[in-house]
């Protein structure tokens, strides 16, 4: 048995054994060969066994996940179709006497640099990463190396991985990805959110060695105290098969929430939404009882496509989210794009400091032709609906009103062509800490405030919140960071302009009860967080927490002591 | 031996799926086919020397089969182009 500890970045828990998404060594050396055709014979082999995986896999992604994720395997089998590569290839096993990973890999390098070099192309730029794909997976079957596949996956398995991208996860079969184990990121990495939304018990930031753990290892994931155990006794096993139950039992008993209106135990009513991205993460919001949607990521309709989306694809997609939240409120923030969301076919030039470069709603302004296609969309979703939009990345008062003007001049072109328009609220996510410094003076010009803490504390700390080796200082409870955000709700309400908040602190239990003594009207989370915060809300007398509030703005001087006031605050008496 | 001009009028040029499904109808005939496009010229059957090319809009290219079924390949290529939106 070996123990581990890690970030807890999903709720849940998980036993099953260890399958190791991991790079396989496919390193080779160049050989002289003497029988050429029996090389090629086992090029040949390769090849095929190579091809059969891949309608295997195919097929899988086809049932389980769609057509779209499908395509990407149908390229590579008919890359190793090829009439021509296969021929230079294995020409050139006979008359260089070369072994066959030594050709292919020269062949098919060639072809990369070909398509690395068409610098117009952006799309043959990514084909390239299709050949690399394609001819590992030949190279591992010529050199007898297993490759991982998340597509063959067949039993319940946690997932071992330094890093999951997206390309991983579209793959994973929900009925057998059970936990997953990670090296990387925090809570806000993108392996993090995803095991979220996916609902899947998740630890990340593993601070053991992911070597340690074999293919085939029982392992425990706790994902709701960071733990991990190797090779668990048979008591630890059914203590965590008994926690398990417990949780389960719950989280049936938080389903009475559901339903339920958040209320303080003194009868204070702040709003729980959900923070969502795609129409099937509008599902799980409602199911899990939202009262509204405070953050829709648009980016991701700009990310799933390798082109801009048009208008009415837009349009479809934010007509059916208000549609379906039936008059609830829905905020969109318009693309936050650019900067680490890279997308190809808008040819950003690469920066140096991404995060504080070219992006968001600065990208918007100097590209409004981009963004004037979304604001279009949305406005003639908000007929549908309750629709509000809020602009990211604001930093001055300027910025706001130039995007307004954009706005309302798109919006006075509809409704001169009669197009019915609803009553959209504009407002700002306050994330720069130039915007939370003058909110008071924002509160004048808009109809609300969110507060993005993700980057906010990212930029109050100085601390890329991806970099491991400094995430201690990514500090949500920093006194530092919540005077600001205390700042930020007063200015609000002294204006008479709400304040909500929509980064992962909005879901973090120990951050509530503080946020319910600020007054933040509107708290919005992954939809797997609402009904124990609803829960924990229905605990929390909000004058009590006014006094817990004061006293982490005053008096504190670390996040220690910040928690120590919050446990202090919760113990019944 | 056939031979046939086409104005590629796709924004897109030839990539993606219709470069795989002008491959795919190239494959089902005997004859040998070749795309021809700014003095090179590749295996119509090869999806990567397609690829390679990359064709874009307004680009003329030239396809010539030769084989026992030449016509017919050209004729299934050009209902292809055509289909996939590649040539007007």
């Amino acid at each position: 048995m070996t123990k581990f500890k890690g970030i807890a970045a999903s709720d849940g828990i998980a036993i099953a054994s260890a399958f190791r998404l991991t790079e396989p060594d496919l390193s080779f050396n160049k050989e002289t060969i003497k029988d050429s055709d029996a090389e090629i014979a086992r090029l040949n082999q390769a090849i095929e066994v190579s091809k059969q995986e891949l309608r295997t896999i195919q097929q899988r992604t086809l049932k389980d996940l769609g057509r779209h994720e499908a395509e990407v395997f149908k390229a590579h089998i008919a890359i190793l179709s090829d009439p021509e590569l296969l021929k230079r290839i294995k020409t050139m096993i006979e008359t260089r006497h070369v072994n066959a990973e030594y050709a292919l890999k020269n062949v098919s390098d060639s072809y990369i640099q070909i398509f690395n070099s068409m610098t117009d192309n952006d799309y043959l730029k990514q084909r390239s990463t299709d050949i690399k794909d394609v001819m590992k997976r030949v190279l591992s079957h010529l050199l007898g190396v297993p490759l991982s596949d998340p597509a063959l996956i067949d039993h319940q398995v946690i997932i071992i991985a330094h890093d999951l991208t997206p390309s991983d996860t579209a793959q994973f079969v929900p009925n057998y990805v059970k936990g997953i184990v990670s090296d990387m990121g925090g809570r806000t990495s993108h392996s993090a959110i995803m095991s979220r939304t996916m609902e899947i018990p998740a630890v990340v930031g593993f601070q053991g060695s992911l070597a340690d753990i074999k293919d085939g290892d029982p392992v425990i994931v706790d994902g709701l105290t960071g733990n991990v155990i190797v090779k668990p006794t048979a008591d630890e096993r059914q203590a965590y098969h008994e926690k398990q139950r417990q949780y389960q039992q719950r989280n049936e008993q938080l389903g009475a929430f559901r339903n339920a209106a958040t209320t303080s135990s003194d009868g204070k009513h702040p709003i729980i939404a959900a923070n969502i991205g795609t129409l099937d993460d509008l599902q799980a919001a409602i199911d899990n009882g939202a009262e509204g949607i405070g953050l829709f990521r648009t980016e991701f309709l700009y990310m799933d496509s390798d082109k801009l989306p048009s208008e009415e694809a837009q349009f479809n997609v934010y007509k059916t989210v208000v549609q379906k939240m039936a008059g609830k409120p829905v905020i969109f923030r318009t693309a936050d794009i650019g900067g680490d969301k890279d997308l190809p076919y808008l040819h950003t030039p690469h920066e140096a400091n991404p995060f504080l470069g070219y992006r968001a709603i600065r990208m918007s302004l100097d590209q409004p032709d981009v963004f004037r296609t979304q604001l279009r969309a949305l406005i003639r979703a908000s007929a549908f609906g309750n629709l509000s939009i809020m602009f990211p990345m604001i930093a001055t008062v300027t910025e706001f009103k130039h995007a307004k003007r954009i706005f309302e001049d798109e919006r006075t072109k509809l409704v001169a062509k009669d197009i019915p328009v609803g009553n959209i609220k504009l407002g700002i996510m306050v994330e720069v800490p130039a915007a939370a410094l003058l909110a008071d003076q924002f509160a004048n010009v808009v109809d609300f405030m969110s507060i993005g803490t993700n980057d906010l504390i990212q930029y109050v700390m100085a601390a890329d919140r991806g970099n491991r080796r400094i995430s201690y200082l990514y500090q949500p409870y920093n006194p530092a960071v919540l005077r600001l955000i205390k700042s930020v709700i007063d200015a609000c309400h002294d204006n008479g302009t709400p304040a909500y908040m929509c980064g992962e602190m909005a879901g973090d239990q120990k951050a509530i009860p503080i946020l319910v003594g600020m007054g933040l009207n509107e708290f919005s989370m992954s939809a797997t967080s609402i009904l124990k915060s609803r829960a924990l809300i229905k605990e929390l007398d909000s004058r009590e927490m006014v006094t817990l509030a004061n006293k982490t703005v005053s008096l504190a001087s670390t996040s220690q002591q910040v928690l120590k006031y919050v446990h202090q605050a919760l113990e019944k008496p | 031996m056939e031979k046939r001009q086409y104005n590629i009028t796709a924004e897109t040029g030839i990539h993606a799926r219709p470069a795989t499904l002008l491959v795919q109808t190239a494959s089902k005939f005997n004859s040998d086919i070749t795309l021809e496009y700014q003095e090179k010229s590749v295996n119509l059957k090869s999806i990567m020397g397609v690829m390679s090319l990359g064709v874009g809009q307004s680009a003329s290219v030239t396809i010539t089969a030769d084989g026992d079924d030449e016509k017919e390949a050209l004729d299934a290529i050009t209902e292809t182009m055509k289909s996939e939106g590649l040539t007007d």
